[in-house]
Formats: structure tokens, sequence, C-alpha cells
């Protein structure tokens, strides 16, 4: 398995979503080496981890992750981050690893181990999986993102045995950007381990937020990257017509990327900066409380290939708006649909469910029963028949 | 008549905001109090101020006060940073007021708070205007008689407030396009006004000072005592030269190396040199001669920048909607009878907050002229809005709703 981060030095879902992947697996007797780029201390009994750089530290290594596909150019050095170098070394050093370890399949998750994956199969003649999580469309929010990212990703899916994506809408992305027959690309869908969630302490972090709730303010919350890719800039226009109708509710961003600062000027652009908070990038319990706090959870994404944000929220006791391009509204029904660019319907459901807390609790019980049926399983189970299909392929 | 040159110097330090964060809001009503350590500790700043500049140029101020008998000069200090320096500094502050023992220094009015008030809540501003008199008889035992607004922010409106109020005098910038072809070096008369006198800063000299002074590059370079003071003889028909600059001038934006304390010390001898040169305080200045004309201003004219404008506090959405949040609470903050809350509001007031979330420069890239204790204009707007939202629960929990 070939991967760039697992939790809890993961950058987002990509980690979370390998690391409870190869639990699945495991229960399907696959026997698991992870290969990671970087060395850290991990408590897991269920695969065995492997970082190619015996030194160093995941904080370097985290630098930038899978999603700055941008920070991927030629060269080396300078003030910028850049991923170029250390893609190579992985590559490199998986290729030793390859020579000196007996495996059957390699199985590899998002662009930045496409071409290690490629040169092991050059290596060994084995077959190789190609799991997508993201298309570089979907990072860089527009067509055309990074021409070598996509170079990568248009090769390696090419000569993949077999794609697996996490979402028909990963799916429909692949096929489009890259031509891909649909025949060669499984949909097998994340999930949520509803075990592994930590539970919540008696008190919230946001004592502001508790407090005006008590006084009849509700509160909408979006926990995630700020990035073009989330369609955040909607939410706000969105916010202020919700906030025209009900002024009392206040907008709760938990999270850093490149649009903080777009984002905080059109807040105040739009006369709501006193109903819109900024907490910037939170985790542990600034993170769950988070969801907690919220009376409503928007995931407004332009494109998202899966979005595990919402059954988190849900776990934590709050119903959630997404929008219809997301991977995740495939598998939730309770729940509310929009579609990314529909301002008017998106503010519509919000103020509709700030104003009717019948709506609200029907939303989030109805949804909840959902979530509890969820596991890897399912996953684990697919991937596993997909391996054996492989496998059989590869001998016959 | 003779020629005299307008000293004066304008003293302030705001309260600055701690890293004040969402988690804060609802919890921990100290929005003012950073660690000492931290880059927003206003007592760690005041002092270094103090050390930098207040003490050693209230030492030279002194010295040419009594070794030249003819020299005067007029200060503005607002009464937060009287505040700090009673509390953390009380030595600078005496050293201030040795200044105006001497009865040739004077102190000019403004607002308490160093705020926009007048251009929001007319009441509001009035009353810090009463505080900030207050303040001053109490420390320096004088009535301000001539007014400032913060920022050198000047219209029509506020010179025929100040005319009501009784003020002789009303300082502004001497900008081009109010002045068209004349000259910033004389008496003037506020449009509609009946009494007060209008005392307009020649930024070209201040600037020489404020500004140039320690740039290599500039082609006056070095600036000395006798330079300055020839260039002054050399406008034969001027009665007043407004030279008006932020007192930290001297040993915080020029440091001493820069030979700043020297220039001070020499300036005022080299000018007295000649026969009919002499310094006046405002006060002196708006009855040593008759106003050569009256100056129409409809539009709002400060000291910053080359806009001249309001747009360096109020210029962007985060600016201008934040200041107004902030004045809309005016009627149940002061409805609330609590003073503490009604002090931080009145903090919150202060025109830095609003400056350091000024995008101008931001946005060029020039961060280093960014001269702001946040790291960016955004992290500013963020910590004001968390505190503003703490004032807001303070307020709800008194069972005022807003």
């Amino acid at each position: 398995m070939l991967g760039w981060e697992l939790p809890p030095h993961n950058s987002g879902g990509l980690g979370i979503a390998c690391y409870q992947l190869c639990r699945a697996l495991s229960k399907q007797d696959v026997d698991i080496e992870f290969v990671l780029p970087y060395q850290a201390d991990y408590d897991v009994d269920f695969m065995t981890v492997t970082p190619t750089q015996p030194t160093g530290n995941a904080a370097s290594g985290q630098l930038v992750g899978a999603y700055d596909s941008h920070w991927y150019v030629p060269g080396e050095g300078g003030r910028w981050p850049n991923l170029h170098a250390p893609g190579q070394q992985y590559e490199q050093a998986v290729a030793r690893l390859a020579e000196e370890r007996e495996f059957d399949i390699v199985h590899a998750h998002d662009w930045l181990t496409f071409r290690a994956a490629l040169r092991v199969k050059e290596l060994k003649h084995c077959p190789i999986v190609l799991h997508v999580h993201s298309v570089e469309s979907d990072r860089a929010g527009r067509p055309d993102g990074n021409p070598m990212v996509q170079e990568i990703e248009s090769l390696a899916l090419r000569l993949a045995d077999q794609v697996v994506a996490v979402s028909e809408h990963t799916k429909r992305a692949i096929m489009r950007d890259y031509g891909i027959p649909a025949d060669k690309i499984e949909v097998v869908h994340n999930s949520i381990d509803t075990a592994s969630l930590p539970p919540l302490d008696t008190d919230n972090a946001y004592h502001y937020l508790s407090a005006m709730k008590g006084l009849g303010y509700r509160v909408v919350v979006n926990v995630g990257r700020l990035t073009i890719q989330k369609g955040l800039p909607n939410l706000l226009r969105a916010a202020q017509k919700v906030v025209e109708r009900e002024p009392k509710t206040l907008f709760l961003f938990v999270g850093s990327g490149e649009q903080y600062h777009e984002l905080i000027e059109q807040a105040a652009g739009l006369g709501i900066g006193r109903n819109v908070l900024f907490a910037g990038f939170q985790r542990g319990k600034n993170w769950r409380d988070a969801f907690a706090i919220g009376d409503l959870f928007v995931l407004p994404s332009v494109s998202e290939p899966f979005g595990l944000t919402p059954l988190e929220a849900i776990g934590y006791g709050t119903p959630v708006l997404i929008s219809k391009q997301s991977g995740i509204s495939e598998v939730l029904n309770n729940c509310l649909k929009v579609d990314y660019w529909d301002i008017d319907e998106m503010a519509n459901a919000i103020t509709s469910v700030v104003r009717n807390p019948a709506l609200q609790n029907e939303l989030w019980q109805n949804a909840y029963q959902e979530y509890k049926r969820l596991s890897w399983d399912e996953a684990g189970a697919k991937i596993g028949r997909l391996y054996n299909r492989q496998l059989a392929g590869a001998t016959a | 008549m003779s020629k005299a040159v307008v000293f004066y110097l304008h003293v302030h330090q705001p309260y600055r905001l701690r890293h004040y964060t969402v988690f804060d809001s609802g919890v921990n009503h100290d929005y003012f109090d950073a660690d000492y350590e931290a880059q927003t500790s206003n007592e760690r700043i005041l002092r270094k101020v103090a050390e930098k500049s207040y003490l050693p140029t209230n030492r030279r101020l002194l010295r040419l006060l009594q070794e030249n008998p003819e020299f005067k000069l007029s200060l503005s200090i607002t009464g937060v940073v009287i505040e700090q320096l009673e509390r953390w500094f009380p030595e600078a502050l005496e050293s201030f007021r040795l200044l105006t023992e001497t009865g040739r220094v004077e102190i000019i009015g403004e607002t308490y708070h160093h705020s926009l008030a007048f251009f929001y809540n007319r009441e509001e501003f009035e009353i810090q205007v009463d505080m900030h008199r207050r303040k001053v008889q109490e420390v320096f035992g004088q009535t301000p008689v001539v007014f400032r607004n913060t920022e050198l922010a000047y219209n029509n409106d506020l010179a025929q407030w100040a005319d009501q109020a009784g003020y002789q005098g009303i300082l502004a910038e001497g900008w081009d396009p109010i002045l068209g072809w004349r000259s910033p070096n004389y008496l003037y008369q506020p449009a509609y006004t009946d009494r007060i006198r209008l005392l307009m800063k020649n930024y070209r000299l201040s600037d020489d000072i404020a500004f140039r002074f320690g740039d290599r590059q500039w082609s006056e370079w070095p600036l000395t005592a006798d330079k300055f003071a020839h260039w002054l003889s050399e406008d034969h028909k001027a009665n007043l030269f407004n030279i008006f600059i932020d007192y930290e001038t001297f040993g915080e934006h020029q440091w001493d190396e820069s030979g700043i304390f020297g220039f001070l010390e020499h300036m005022p001898r080299e000018w007295l040199k000649t026969a009919g040169h002499t310094f006046l305080k405002a006060s002196e200045a708006t009855t040593a001669c008759d106003p050569v004309d009256r100056v129409d201003v409809p539009q709002t004219v400060t000291w910053a920048d080359t806009e001249r404008d309001l747009s360096a506090w109020l210029g962007n959405a985060m600016q201008s909607s934040s200041i107004n949040d902030l004045y809309s609470l005016r009627d149940t903050i002061i409805g609330s009878n609590d003073l503490a809350l009604i002090e931080d509001w009145r903090r919150l007031q202060t025109s830095d907050h609003f400056y350091y979330m000024c995008t101008k420069w931001f946005n060029d890239g020039d961060i280093h002229a960014y001269f702001s204790p946040y790291d960016t204009p955004y992290e500013a707007y963020i910590n004001f809005m968390n505190a503003y939202r703490d004032l807001q629960f303070r307020l709800a929990e008194k069972g005022v709703l807003v």
C-alpha cells in the first residue's frame, strides 16, 4: 500500500480514508505494508507501517500535503515548498523496497504515489490498483490544474490494472478528464468508523456561541480547508441572505487555507462581519466542538470527491446541508441538498432549518439512523474482491 | 511683523488588542492585556517608546526651554497615553509636566481616546473631548483653547463645531488641493465661522523632519539645523511656519543614530539667531496676526498618506463595517451604566485599531512599511471583531439584547 499520510499527521480526509480502509482490509485477511514518505510513531497493529526516510520527522513531511499539487514544480530549494523532490525520493525508496519484499499487489493512493506504483509495476510486473481520492481539477478548482500533475494522473490511470474512485462523482471526473473507460473504474465509497469518533465533553469550547444560542441565536458551521474547491464564497453570499431574514444567525468557519483573507474581506464587504466567526485551523476538542455547536453543518463544495465532514457533523449531533456536487450526496439521503451555485436555494434551506427546530431535529434523527449503519467493512470487502479478481487475472 | 515657528508635537499610544480568538469571546474580557513579552503588550511598547523617545526628547526640550526664553511649543497628548504613562512610567509623564511648568508649552485639545467619533456620533465625540479637557486640567493644570481632531481629520463641520465650542484655533493639514495657490505659512479662517482661526500644517517642512530626515537617498541629506533655518528664512513674506509632527519622530521613527536629537538641540537656536524670528504657541499664533483668507473644506482632510483622506482608517469593508458595528452599540453600552464596559468600548474606538486593518500597503507587498503589531490586516480585523462580540456578550449578560 503506497500512501502520503496517515492520521494523526494528516492534512485532510486522505489520511483518514487510507487508515480506515486498511483496517477494514485487514479483516479480509489482507496482509498490508503501508509505505509512507515520513517517519513517525504509529500505534497500528493491523498492518506494518514503513517510512521511506529513516530519519526526519512527520512535521517536515507534512509541510505541504497531497492537496497542494500546485507546489509540484521542477527544480528544488528556493523559498517555496516543493513536492517534486519528495515525490522523487519516495519513488526511488519504494523501488528499493520493492526489490527486497515479496507481495502480490500494489495499491496506491492519489497522484503523489502513482509514479512509485508505475515503477514497481515495471520492476515486478505485478498488478497495480490506483485509488483516486481527488483528481487535479478538483484540487485546482478549475479544469486546468498543474499540467505536470495531470500528466502523472493521465499516464498512471491509463497504465493501471484497476482504478478505484471514492464516488460516482469522482469516477465521472476521471472519465471526463482522462478518458479512462467506465468499466476500468470501480466506485468504492468512503465511509466512517462511527466508533472512532472521540466523544464530546460536557462543556463546549465555543463559549460565546453557546451563550448566544441561549439567547436565541442559531449557529451554522463549516469545517474544512478554506480553498477554492470548497465553494465558501457562495456560502457567504447565502449567509447574507439568511442574516437579512434571520439576523440572529451566526456562521462559524473552522479551518485555514489560501482563501482565508479573501473570505474575511468578503464577509465584511457583505455587511455580515459581526455574524461570521473565523476560528482558524483547529484540532482535537476545538475541532469536535465546532461540529457539536452547530444547528446546521454546511458543505457547499464546488466539487467534492467524497466529503467526510458531514458524517462527522451527524455523529456529533448536527444535521447537514450538502452540495449535489459532492460524493457524500450519493451515500446520504436524510440531508438537504442544493447545487453549489444556487445561492438562493442555499439561503432558503439554511433559513428553513434555523427557523424550524422540528425540521432540524427530524433531519438529524433520520440522518443519524443512516450514520449508525455506516462502516468501512463494505468498502473493505469490495476491495478484497477486487484484489482477488486482479490476482486471478494475473495468474490466468 | 516677525516670523514665527509654531512647533507642535503629537503624543499618542493606543491600547492594542492582544491575540484574542473566538475561544476568548464570552470567556475573557481582558482584550488589552497581552503578556509582557507579546508583540501587542502595551506596557512593553510604552516602556520602549518612553525610554527611546519621551525621556531623551523631553530632557532636551526642557534644556532648550531653559536656555532660550523665546522657544515655545505645543503638545497634544491623548488621554489613553496619559493613562498608560501614569500606570507604567510616571517618571515619563512627569517629564512632560516639567515642560508645561515653564509656561511656554501649551496642550492642544482633542478626543481622550484618539477616536474618529466626530464622524459617527457627535454626542460621544463631545464627551470624549470633555474627558480629555478634564484629564489635561488634572495633570497639567491648563485648559486647551486650540483643537485638533484625531489624525488631523478636518472639515467645515468640525471647524464650525470648534468655533461654537469656544476654541480660538484649530489645526489642519495644509494640503494643496484645499489651499490651491495659497501658502500654508499664514493665518487663515475656516469658512462659515465667526471667531476661530485655522493653522495649516506645512507638510513639506514637517515631513523633511518626520520622514526624510534619516533617508540617505534624499538629495538634501543630511538635514542640518542651519540649513533648515535657512529654508524658513527664504520665504520672505510668510508669518507662520506650522511644523506639526508626531512626537515619536524623535528617537523612535528617526533613531538616535540618525542625528535627530542633535538637530532638535540646534534648530531653535539657529532660527532665533536672526532678529525678528521667534516661536509661538498655537494659541498665540491665532492672535499674532490677522487671517489672510477663508478656507473652505467640505470634504474631510487628514494628515495621512498621499490621499490625505480617511481611507487609511475607513477605506476597506473590514474597516467601515467594524467601525459602524462599534458605534451602533452606543445607546445600549451607555445605557448599561457599566463603566468598565463603556471604557472598553471607548478603547476600541481608538483609530489605530482601524489603521491596523488597512490593506492599502499590504496588497502592494510593502509589509515592512506597515506599522502594526499584527502580522496581517485580516488578523487585526478578526481580533477586533472577537473583542466586539465579547462586548455584545457582556451586554447580553445584562439582559440587553443587541
